[in-house]
């Protein structure tokens, strides 16, 4: 009794017709320039190395004599840099690419963090329920209260403090990434576990139980497959804020060193600048921060709004 | 002239993979004083004919042809603002759940006399006043001081009569009824029936009352009108539609629903609604994968239930003394006999469900003892150990839209409980198994590969049998296995059960409110109400001569399909 394989499969097109959300997406012209915009700036951060005019690491390449040069098109500018240079004479252009990569990686590291956390603590507190959940919820409603910037610079303050001086620049990334996560769990907890309390009442869980299946496997095989869908889109929202939140302590100072600049370092560094006259080294990563950002939540209101139809 | 007329009613609703056409081509009328029935399963398009009516579809919804009149002048065209003065004015509405049709915010006082100087030129003391004889009316008692109250102070069928006032309010000419009794139990249900009925002919207002029930047909309804498919095919006087239908839909309709008077081998089989199913072999349990394993046997009880109570805390306290609990299950005890199928019956909050989940170990008992197989449940401490007796014991689940995983394929479904207990030696085995199953119940092995979402309400519940099925239980607790179903496909489902019932002499507690399914399924039954078992009976000495007050009651209510005798509903205290 073998399955029949000869069912004829439709075309690649006419299935992705079929699919609802497929379909919403390719009938929102905000929905496929959004994601083109951030498939753009994705895939050259990430191919930096291959596209970039210069490596902004390699101190071989830098000169200081290049320094403060302004964009091409401007009086005094060369060719070479087509956005200009910083103080250092490292070139712009590759310089955003490279630290567009480590504002990506920050945001996408951070809030999978954040959410793999909140959701584990959440769909845990939900099924669960007793004295677990009660400090789960209080301890993420008392985070809830401190804006999660502050919770971030403590976060990152503490790990700082912790590490051994020659390690920090090095393990920089990484504490940041770790900061901004822990700030960010309570929001994925609560959602998740919204979702928990909805879907453990329906009958497939009593099915789980009946069968045997213990509470990690039920929670782990049924319950969160089925409340990814809000957490997903809490998470597309949460990565333009994880980028945003590197992006401030940066600017701060708080967060990654400007030898191996963020988005955030070069608007900090341009910032000094500013007065001065060299616009340039502040506004260009300004700008870059801002159409990724703005790009990624677009794409996540039109996630919501695509698996939530009640909100529209 | 006719009170409400169309003619010629089409609805469609455009989407983007074509255009559904809900109703085709329908013409009806209503008099003063009739009550017209339109009945039809799920999806037939007796709703839509309704909300075409008032001009209150859907989006995209639309009426896209026909005509509608209201006692001779055309509504079909008229604007949003007089379609709004006709609405509530002169065409009533009751839906089905009462809940959402009250304002939870606002007293029934309030909504009453909104509503009341909305329609009806009347001052406050006057409005007040009719609106608490209005409530007289539809008999509630104390109106003076209930009409005081909130919606959320009233039960579940005084709530449906505040809906029936609420509907009455400004005298309309015509009401739509839209199930306005499903979500009742059957003695309120009856209750709120009779009252419709009485006051239609009172006031000689016209009813189109809508169900899927043909109880409830039967017993109310001076014409009936049968949809199909969003056509209509047959409409006449109640009684030659029921006693002597023309056409095969309406006929094999009729023959699907139980019958409360006689047990038969099987349902009747409708070929007419749904062809799939019924072409399954038999499974020959000495040679088939179902049967082995099966050696050890319990003896002559399979199930003794002893004392059991389970209880709910309704309102927390850190001291234990100030805790307060509601006992769903009240020190009830009952056994279950090896091959038997025993039944609970009893209305909504009786308890039933809760025996079973506790059973099933869903639920702690607080207290008694469950024995199973010849152990007691409430003593094994080690789940290794409870997952033996896990494995015996199955469930079905009445909702079929919620008891599949949405994001597991069907394969993955049933062969769960294969692979958690271990009952076959690899990947290749299990689906052989599963597929196996799946014919067995009717589905066909291709269904394996698909998600619930692509099956309906009934294949859905063949595939939650299918995975029951898969531990090779000797135990199944059936919880209202169909009565999220349509009568036609409910036939279907429980001829399996009886048919797998038979084949793997599986024991079975089945739980159902409706009388005839219990009749047509159960050896043995037990009456539940409050929490307590109050009387449990060979079935045919159970509707021959029930011993218990509450026993004769509830056969008294079950909706029969000749026209019942109603002086013994209406003497009947509205104990609700």
């Amino acid at each position: 009794m073998a399955i029949q394989q000869d069912e004829k499969k439709p075309g690649l097109w006419a299935r992705l017709n079929d699919n609802d959300i497929a379909y919403s997406f390719f009938h929102s012209p905000i929905a496929m320039a959004a994601a083109f915009v951030t498939a753009l700036i994705v895939l050259s951060s990430f191919g930096a190395p291959l596209i970039a005019p210069f490596d902004p690491f390699d101190p071989a390449q830098i000169s200081l004599w290049d320094g403060k040069k302004p964009p091409a098109w401007e009086v005094g500018g060369d060719p070479a840099y087509l956005l200009g240079t910083d103080n250092q004479g490292r070139d712009m252009l590759s310089t955003i690419l490279y630290g567009g990569r480590i504002s990506l990686l920050v945001g996408f590291a951070s809030v999978f963090l954040g959410m793999f956390l909140g959701v584990a603590l959440g769909v845990i507190s939900g099924y669960v329920g007793g004295w677990f959940e009660t400090l789960i919820m209080r301890l993420a409603d008392i985070q809830l209260t401190i804006p999660g910037i502050l919770t971030a610079i403590l976060i990152n303050g503490i790990l700082r403090s912790v590490l051994p001086p020659e390690l920090r620049d090095e393990m920089a990334i990484y504490v940041v990434i770790l900061a901004i996560g822990l700030s960010d769990w309570p929001q994925f907890a609560r959602v998740a576990r919204g979702a928990t309390l909805v879907e453990a009442r329906k009958e497939y869980i009593q099915a789980a139980r009946v069968i045997g299946l213990r509470p990690a496997l039920v929670m782990a095989r049924h319950i969160v497959p089925n409340v990814m869908r809000p957490v997903l889109v809490l998470a597309t929202i949460g990565l333009a804020l994880a980028i945003i939140s590197e992006a401030t302590l940066s600017f701060l100072g708080q967060g990654v060193p400007p030898t191996t600049p963020s988005l955030g370092t070069l608007i900090r560094v341009g910032n000094e600048y500013l007065f001065s006259g060299l616009w340039w080294i502040t506004f260009f990563p300004a700008i870059a921060l801002v159409v990724l950002v703005l790009a990624v939540n677009l794409l996540g209101d039109w996630l919501r709004d695509t698996l939530n139809p009640k909100l529209r | 002239m006719s009170l409400l007329e169309f003619k010629n009613m089409t609805v469609e609703f455009p989407t983007r993979r074509g255009v559904f056409t809900a109703v085709q081509d329908v013409s009806l009328s209503v008099d003063p004083g009739e009550i017209l029935g339109v009945v039809g399963e799920s999806g037939a398009g007796k709703s839509t004919i309704g909300n075409a009516v008032i001009g209150l579809l859907e989006p995209p919804g639309r009426l896209a042809g026909g005509e509608i009149y209201l006692k001779g002048s055309r509504i079909d065209n008229l604007d949003e603002d007089a379609l709004r003065a006709i609405r509530g004015k002169r065409i009533g509405m009751i839906f089905q759940d009462p809940l959402t049709s009250l304002d939870p915010l606002q007293t029934v006082e309030q909504q009453l006399m909104e509503t009341i100087q909305l329609h009806l030129k009347q001052s406050d003391e006057e409005a007040r006043a009719s609106a608490v004889s209005l409530l007289d009316r539809v008999g509630i008692p104390d109106p003076a001081i209930r009409i005081k109250q909130y919606p959320h102070q009233f039960s579940g069928g005084m709530r449906q009569r505040v809906v029936i006032a609420l509907a009455l309010c400004a005298d309309p000419e015509v009401i739509i009824a839209d199930e306005p009794t499903t979500a009742l139990d059957v003695s309120i249900q009856a209750q709120i029936l009779e009252l419709m009925r009485e006051l239609c002919r009172e006031r000689s207002v016209g009813m189109i009352l809508i169900t899927h029930d043909m109880g409830v047909i039967a017993d109310v309804t001076d014409r009936v009108a049968v949809m199909y498919r969003s056509r209509l095919v047959e409409e006449g006087p109640t009684e030659k539609i029921l006693g002597d239908p023309d056409h095969d839909y309406t006929k094999s309709l009729i023959s699907a629903v139980p019958r409360p008077d006689v047990r038969l081998a099987r349902f009747p089989v409708v070929e007419y609604i749904e062809s799939a199913g019924d072409r399954r072999d038999s499974i020959d349990v000495a040679t088939h994968w179902l049967g082995a394993g099966q050696t050890e046997s319990g003896g002559e009880t399979m199930l003794r239930v002893e004392d059991l109570h389970v209880r709910f805390l309704t309102k927390f306290s850190f001291l234990k003394k100030n805790r307060i609990y509601l006992d769903a299950v009240d020190r009830v005890s009952f056994d279950i006999r090896q091959g038997e199928v025993f039944g609970l019956v009893g209305e909504s909050g009786s308890g039933k469900s809760t025996i079973a989940r506790a059973i099933a170990g869903l639920y702690k008992p607080a207290g008694g003892h469950i024995h199973f197989a010849g152990a007691d449940l409430t003593e094994v401490r080690t789940e290794s150990e409870m997952d033996r007796y896990r494995r015996q014991m199955q469930m079905i689940f009445q909702d079929p839209f919620s008891s599949l995983n949405p994001r597991m394929k069907v394969l993955d479904i049933v062969a769960e409980p294969i692979r958690f207990h271990g009952l076959a030696s690899g990947g290749a085995e299990t689906r052989q198994i599963v597929m196996d199953l799946l014919e067995h119940v009717g589905l066909g092995a291709e269904a394996a590969r698909k998600y619930p979402h692509e099956f309906s309400g009934g294949q859905r519940q063949r595939i939650s049998i299918a995975r029951a099925l898969a531990t090779r239980p000797r135990f199944l607790i059936c919880d209202e296995p169909t009565s999220a179903l349509d009568v036609s496909i409910q036939a279907q489902i429980l001829n399996l059960l009886k048919d797998l019932q038979a084949e793997l002499g599986l024991t079975m507690l089945f739980i159902s409110h409706d009388l005839p399914v219990i009749r047509q399924m159960c050896d043995r039954v037990g009456v539940m109400r409050h929490g307590k078992l109050l009387e449990v009976a060979e079935t045919e000495t159970l509707f021959e001569s029930p011993q218990h007050e509450y026993s004769r009651h509830l056969l008294d209510l079950m909706p029969r399909l000749e026209v019942l005798s109603h002086e013994l509903i209406a003497g009947l205290e509205m104990a609700d």
